[in-house]
């Protein structure tokens, strides 16, 4: 059945990557079948591509970033983290790779030169998120429209301020609860 | 559209006019209602049960609204299938404008008549917000019978808007000549 | 380069266009009939999953998961589920994993029906169409009996299902998958033999072990160009390590490969649901577990400790809580690896929830299909991508 998570030790890439990168590798911890490392968020670029072209990993299977404003579960050392999950078809191996971003530095280097599917899903990540990408060869909006101002996923953007684009010829029904204009609501 | 009320004093000419326009409303109506030609602006979920509606086991060309026509200048009936967000709304209106009169709307399923369980900052709730719903489909996504529920509907609609019918045959003077005053008993009967 | 220099064309296919499944704008740079350059642009269904869940509970997101690949939406309802019971521990009974494994084979078969006969009506055969639509009407009969619901099923609960199986589901499944094997017989007796077809979908849109690996395709169209790579075997979950099928595998990566690929999955699946059948053992269907399953609805009404279990799982504040950390669970949906990457903050309320979209990836080398081939065969090679919108826009 489903193997619960083992934040125990770390595993055998963890000490691989360590050896050659050393102090950009901060921790490692096992999530069956996958490997997690965190390491610093300049040095994913020189981690990927030996993980590509070394280890075999050829693919960038998803790329995300989350949001730990207010994150009751813990202190995290930023803002964003971004997260990157990489797999070799060959040897069935999976990591997954994730680094602090801050807030005042949301910039991350680009992994467009080495993966074909970077390109869209650091275009998510921006739309999504504001998070940068050096070296993205044409870092636009992806989801939403061009018009359209704010990163929507950020846990400040609030999740039901529209900004529509069409003029609206009657507005729609009051959201549930609202009190009624005549007894003092808005 | 309520039927302007009839001043017509038995005996004079309007009467024998009135009736006739009614009656070719009423003819003109029915034409529209058994041909209906959808656009189907088809986005999400609500496309699934579209298509069942439309294939064979549930068929919708009973109701002789079978081919869907996916020009906006062929088409009489806008069927929005599924969820509008922003992005696409000034899509669907341009889609709504460029389409000749007479037209109807028709919103199939709860995304596009409320914004259904998506109420947050990409979704229009509602489609009535940016343009004029004539039916509204309940359901997430509808069954097929809802479907041919708001199909008659809208056919029901469709036949009472007879009067106005016959004015907008009057409103384009290419299509043929206003119905003359008096009409000879020869040409009643063909009818 | 200047206006009057230019060879190409520029023409828009989309948003509002038949075969672009209503959400999909690519603007083509024509020069006669071929395409010289595109840009694929989406989001036009973009409905805000992932923040609209990190609003909701645990339990009340999975109504939102049927939404994302809305025509196999049972294997959505699983895979959320199995993430979060990964996250906590949660061991689902025998027969609870037996039933979701053929509620989603049977997702996955309807699944293909619908794109491959989509794909064939674009094309022009219409009979094809509507032979398959008539398949998946059966099929949403059993979905009915099953789930209560033909397409947004939310059957899926964290801990188990909603309910078992009826005998009324059971009797009819045989001759439902009789029925299908006979329908998908007679759509390949129109269609793979068929001269047309063959010369429009045979050279289409075609792409390369290594350009797949590189962008990350997985499912029927990284099996049509050849990579052997499929979540059911290489990373079983529910119990797919303990039935036999085939994998199948193309050669060139074309269309026909893939709509090939897609006939012989239904037949692997329909394998799979008959083992299922006979294999189904009995017992309860959902985890005996206090964190998330609830009481039986005799117990509340008649007794105090269940009634405040019941209340304690379902008042907003109280409920499911994983404890804080990540997971990332994977299942082979229709299209591809369909993965839950979920955050949990240890509160009711999942932190982040991210859908790693299986057909995001070969959309973004459609263009790479489509430059250098004719606007004909735009067509063709979209449909065999089968694109979800709910799950490409989220």
């Amino acid at each position: 059945m489903a193997p619960v998570v083992d934040q125990g030790s770390a595993g055998p890439l963890f000490q691989e990557l360590k050896g050659k990168f050393a102090r950009d590798i901060r921790a490692g911890w096992q999530e069956p079948p996958i490997e997690v490392i965190v390491i610093a968020k300049n040095s994913v670029a020189r981690v990927a591509r030996h993980l590509r072209d070394v280890l075999g990993f050829d693919a960038l299977m998803d790329l995300t970033v989350v949001d730990y404003l207010g994150y009751p579960g813990g202190k995290k050392p930023a803002r964003f983290e971004a997260v990157w999950y990489l797999q070799s078809f060959g040897s069935g191996r999976r990591v997954r790779l994730k680094a602090a971003v801050p807030d005042t530095d949301p910039v991350v280097p680009s992994l467009t030169p080495l993966f074909a599917s970077a390109n869209w899903l650091e275009r998510e990540a921006w739309d999504m998120f504001g998070v940068g990408f050096k070296g993205h060869p044409g870092l636009k909006r992806i989801l939403m429209y061009e018009e359209f101002s704010g990163h929507p996923l950020r846990k400040d953007y609030p999740l039901k301020e529209q900004q529509p684009r069409v003029e609206q010829i009657h507005p729609g029904v009051p959201p549930f609860g609202a009190r009624p204009k005549a007894l003092g609501g808005e | 559209m309520k039927r302007p009320p009839s001043s017509a004093v038995p005996g004079s000419l309007e009467a024998p006019v009135s009736w006739v326009a009614t009656r070719l409303g009423d003819a003109v109506a029915w034409g529209r209602k058994y041909s209906i030609f959808q656009y189907p602006f088809v986005t999400a979920c609500c496309g699934m049960e579209f298509m069942s509606a439309a294939a064979g086991h549930h068929d919708q060309d009973r109701f002789g609204a079978a081919f869907p026509r996916f020009s906006p200048r062929q088409a009489d009936m806008l069927i929005v299938v599924g969820t509008i967000n922003h992005k696409i709304a000034p899509v669907l209106k341009r889609i709504y404008d460029q389409m000749c009169e007479p037209k109807w709307v028709v919103a199939f399923g709860t995304c596009a008549t409320t914004g259904g369980f998506y109420d947050n900052y990409a979704t229009v709730q509602g489609i009535d917000t940016i343009l004029p719903v004539d039916v509204s489909i309940a359901g997430c996504p509808p069954p097929p019978e809802s479907v041919f529920d708001a199909i008659i509907k809208l056919q029901e609609k469709i036949q009472k808007e007879g009067w106005e019918a016959v004015q907008s045959l009057r409103r384009h003077p290419s299509i043929g000549r206003t119905v003359p005053p008096r009409l000879r008993p020869a040409e009643w009967r063909r009818w | 380069m200047p206006e009057a220099e230019k060879t190409t064309m520029h023409v828009n296919m989309g948003p509002a266009h038949p075969a672009m499944h209503g959400t999909i704008h690519i603007g083509l740079e024509l020069e006669g009939e071929r395409v010289r350059g595109s840009e694929v642009e989406i989001g036009y269904l973009h409905r805000a999953f992932e923040k609209t869940v990190e609003n909701r509970t645990w339990n009340q997101a999975i109504p939102y998961t049927d939404r994302l690949n809305y025509v196999s939406p049972v294997i959505n309802n699983v895979g959320y589920a199995l993430a979060v019971e990964k996250m906590m521990g949660i061991e689902v009974p025998e027969r609870g994993v037996w039933i979701r494994m053929a509620l989603c084979e049977l997702s996955r078969v309807t699944d293909h029906l619908t794109c491959n006969g989509a794909m064939a009506m674009e094309l022009g055969a219409l009979t094809v169409f509507v032979w398959f639509i008539k398949a998946r009407e059966i099929l949403y009969g059993l979905l009915e009996e099953a789930t209560g619901a033909r397409l947004t099923v939310s059957w899926a609960r964290i801990g188990g299902v909603t309910g078992d199986l009826t005998e009324k589901f059971l009797a009819g499944l045989p001759e439902a998958i009789k029925m299908t094997r006979q329908t998908v017989a007679e759509g390949n007796k129109l269609l793979v033999n068929n001269r047309i077809f063959i010369d429009r979908t045979r050279g289409i849109g075609a792409l390369t072990r290594d350009e797949v690996v590189s962008h990350a395709i997985t499912g029927p169209l990284g099996r049509a160009s050849g990579l052997n790579y499929d979540v059911r075997r290489d990373l079983p979950y529910l119990a797919y390590d303990q039935v036999k099928f085939e994998v199948p595998l193309g050669v060139n990566g074309d269309v026909y490969d893939r709509f090939m690929v897609r006939v012989n999955e239904i037949e692997q699946s329909l394998r799979i649901i008959e083992q299922c059948l006979e294999k189904l053992p009995a017992g309860p269907v959902s985890a005996d577990d206090q964190r998330v399953t609830l009481p039986a609805k005799t117990q509340v009404y008649t007794e105090m400790d269940p009634l405040i279990h019941h209340f304690k799982l379902l008042m907003p504040g109280h409920g499911i809580r994983p404890p804080a950390g990540e997971v990332y669970q994977a299942v082979e949906g229709a299209n591809g690896e369909l993965g839950f990457y979920i955050v949990s903050g240890g509160t009711d309320r999942p932190w982040r929830v991210r859908v790693r979209p299986p057909c995001f990836f070969p959309m973004s080398a459609l263009s790479k299909m489509i430059e250098g081939g004719l606007v004909a065969d735009v067509v063709p090679a979209f449909g065999s991508i089968n694109m979800i919108a709910g799950e490409l826009d989220r």
